[in-house]
């Protein structure tokens, strides 16, 4: 187990330890009702939600008095407690994806600390104990095992992640600091998403129910509504589905659907809605993806991709209408 | 291929499996491995488990195969369909051979068979007989490519060694039965590891993929200390041989690297993979399910023995791995080029029948150029 100081739990208070400083405090959730300082905290844990909606980090108070130690984990330990009450698995998706983000940033900062010895070990131990990557430091790199690195990299499309483009000596991958933590960044979303997500679910508590009843109107506007899709083939009502949920649909599943749609003469202003749920979206990079894709811009217009392609990345789920068919686009259609 | 070849064929590869047990052993952890057969004109027969040397012994007596196979994985459940099978983990294995390191075929070691009429001719474009294009081409005993493969193979391990971190100790390097090596890595970290795990790995070691970034060349401003040094671990350090050539010539060359631009240098690595890359096959390195020709086995190929290499440097598999006797066997044979076996050579025959050591006419039935009819 790791062992935290006060600086290290408001750092990462989605860490085992971080709940039992709490619980340690001998606070109980009705004092958040009643204790008009604990109510500020109710307030503030709200907003460190709000903020992740809009795709924002939280920013931190790492003064390490008491007072701030209490708060800032109070703060994420309540926003926990009412996502758990609202039950909308997008905003948490988003929350968990933000705080992921913010975590990285101290970790980061931790690892390359060489003057704090005890930073610097804590953030070792959280890579090591939460990802299994055992990382040394070498002069001014790190290094981790070919195995290690490559369990992590494997998932990375861009070029530079590819081990032919990393230094390696002796069974072992040299990075930064920035690049070892980018290694675990969605792994550290999966972390504090599946540990919020398996966290046991509150009765309601007085005085929370309005930040609830926020949180649940907020919900709506990440919420999209589907263009019928009773004639899609099983792989295209899939990817739909997983974006509702905001779940993550992997890339090959973006453009699976996004081709699908396009050959079936929607628009990108009709389709980009759909990412609208994603936990990574972004307005601007879907757009720009999307024109890529219809060869609005200057391109030519993708493809979808065939049936073959669509089993080979686990995204086909076939039925017995699919049976004649190769390319999803043909599913429905008449044969003459 | 007719029957009297077939027969003459098993009983041979028999015998030596009779007097060879010595060289056939299950690998370790048999009971996880899935083992495999083929017989002559026959289907692959796989889902096979083998306990012990005994079992593997009673099925090379029982079954006469052409081809014999192991897999280099450990699964739960060996026996069964691969979606059922388990996989635990994998050997990393490497395949390097001649026919991936040749540019072109020489006239010296190579010969065509028509696929219309069947006809032998010396290498041309098309077929002496009939004109047809259809052809396939049958490469002979050639010293040459068994010195390009070796070369590579120890390219291979020094990547393996110096790069990947692996013992040198545990590389096991086997002729492969024809014209190649089969490199086997057991009980290494990498063990574990999946197949796109491995790709990457292929990727590596072949030198694919790589980007001007990964060299110190930005889109912009690059900075000349940043580039490849003679002194660097890596493909940096060999880049930077093929680049500058000499150390002096370092900086004048990066000069000419620098304002020669970004896409030129992209261009400029990918032709690299041809020259500095090893040529490994990727798809035996990426097959985590695969079934690997059994050490000790005869290659239907050749006739010719898959067998462990101590000393690369003075191993001749002609000599090595050809465990065939001299008994004197009549053949039609028809090879318009020389040949050498065991040190001695043979051809050209020009369809016609003659008195062979064994060694030699089973060489030839298995390459399709010689027939007991
Ligand atoms: S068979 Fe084709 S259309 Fe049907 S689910 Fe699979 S990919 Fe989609
Ligand atoms: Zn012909
Ligand atoms: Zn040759």
């Amino acid at each position: 187990m790791v062992n935290l100081g006060s600086d290290e739990i408001i750092k990462y208070p989605f860490l085992d330890e971080a709940g039992k400083y709490l619980s340690d405090k001998g606070f109980s959730l009705e004092d958040f009702a009643l204790n008009s300082d604990l109510k500020k905290i109710v307030e503030n844990a709200f907003e460190r939600i709000t903020i992740s909606l809009d795709g924002h980090i939280y920013k931190s108070d790492l003064t390490s008095n008491t007072a701030s130690t209490t708060t800032e984990t109070f703060s994420f330990l309540i926003a926990v407690i009412l996502l758990k009450l609202a039950g909308m698995n997008t905003l948490t998706r988003r929350f968990s994806l933000a705080e992921a983000r913010r975590a990285e940033k101290f970790l980061e900062k931790d690892l390359k600390n060489q003057h704090d010895d005890k930073s610097r070990k804590i953030s070792l131990e959280i890579l090591q104990e939460l990802f299994s990557v055992t990382i040394q430091k070498e002069d001014e790199y790190f290094t981790i095992p070919i195995v290690d690195y490559l369990k992590h990299s494997i998932n990375f499309h861009e070029r530079e992640w590819k081990l032919i483009n990393r230094k390696i000596t002796n069974g072992k991958v040299q990075l930064t600091s920035h690049e070892t933590v980018r290694l675990v960044r969605k792994e550290l979303d999966r972390y504090i998403f599946s540990k919020i997500n398996s966290s046991s679910s509150p009765e309601m508590i007085q005085g929370f129910e309005p930040y609830v009843t926020k949180l649940k109107l907020l919900a709506k506007k990440f919420e999209v509504k589907t263009v019928e899709s009773t004639e899609y083939p099983p792989c295209i009502k899939h990817a739909i589905e997983v974006l509702e949920k905001g779940e993550n649909l992997s890339h090959s599943g973006r453009f699976l659907l996004a081709t699908f749609l396009l050959n079936k003469g929607q628009t990108v202003e009709q389709i980009a809605p759909l990412f609208k749920n994603a936990p990574d979206y972004n307005a601007k990079v879907t757009f720009y993806q999307l024109n890529q894709l219809s060869g609005t811009s200057g391109t030519v217009q993708y493809k979808c991709p065939s049936c073959e392609k669509v089993k080979s990345q686990n995204l086909c789920f076939p039925i017995p209408e699919c049976d004649p068919i190769i390319n999803p686009i043909q599913f429905g259609r008449k044969r003459v | 291929m007719n029957e009297k070849d077939v027969m003459l064929l098993e009983d041979t590869f028999k015998k030596f499996y009779f007097e060879h047990f010595d060289l056939l052993h299950v690998p370790e952890s048999p009971k996880l491995r899935e083992f495999g057969f083929q017989k002559f004109n026959g289907g692959m027969n796989r889902h096979i488990t083998l306990k012990s040397d005994k079992e593997l012994h009673l099925l090379l007596m029982q079954n006469k195969p052409s081809d014999v196979y192991c897999s280099n994985a450990c699964y739960r459940f060996p026996n069964l369909p691969m979606t059922e099978k388990d996989w635990l983990n994998a050997d990393l294995i490497f395949d390097i051979d001649a026919k991936d390191l040749r540019k072109t075929h020489s006239v010296n070691n190579s010969v065509i068979k028509c696929s219309d009429c069947n006809q032998i001719s010396s290498l041309s474009d098309s077929c002496h007989n009939c004109e047809s294009t259809k052809l396939a081409v049958i490469t002979l005993t050639c010293s040459d490519c068994i010195k390009s493969t070796k070369d590579e193979v120890k390219k291979l391990n020094q990547i393996l060694t110096d790069d990947l971190g692996i013992n040198p100790q545990s590389i096991e390097i086997f002729f492969s039965g024809n014209e190649g090596f089969h490199i086997y890595v057991p009980k290494s970290e990498y063990q574990e590891i999946g197949s796109k795990e491995r790709a990457e790995i292929s990727d590596y070691i072949m030198f694919r993929g790589a980007i001007p970034e990964t060299f110190g060349f930005k889109k912009f401003n690059s900075n000349k200390s940043s580039l490849p040094k003679f002194e660097d671990d890596g493909w940096n350090g060999k880049l930077a041989k093929q680049l500058y050539g000499t150390k002096s010539n370092r900086s004048k060359s990066i000069q000419k690297i620098i304002s020669g631009g970004y896409s030129l240098f992209q261009k400029r690595l990918e032709q690299f993979r041809d020259t500095i890359g090893i040529k490994i096959d990727p798809n035996v390195t990426n097959d985590i399910h695969r079934i690997f020709r059994l050490p000790g086995s005869i290659n239907s190929k050749s006739g010719l023995t898959k067998i462990f290499v101590e000393n690369l440097e003075k191993f001749d598999p002609y000599v090595d791995a050809c465990f065939i006797d001299d008994e004197e066997t009549n053949v039609k044979a028809n090879c318009p080029i020389k040949f050498s076996l065991k040190n001695k050579k043979f051809g050209p025959y020009k369809n016609e029948i003659v008195s062979l050591p064994k060694f030699a006419a089973i060489y030839m039935i298995c390459k399709g150029i010689a027939s007991t009819t």
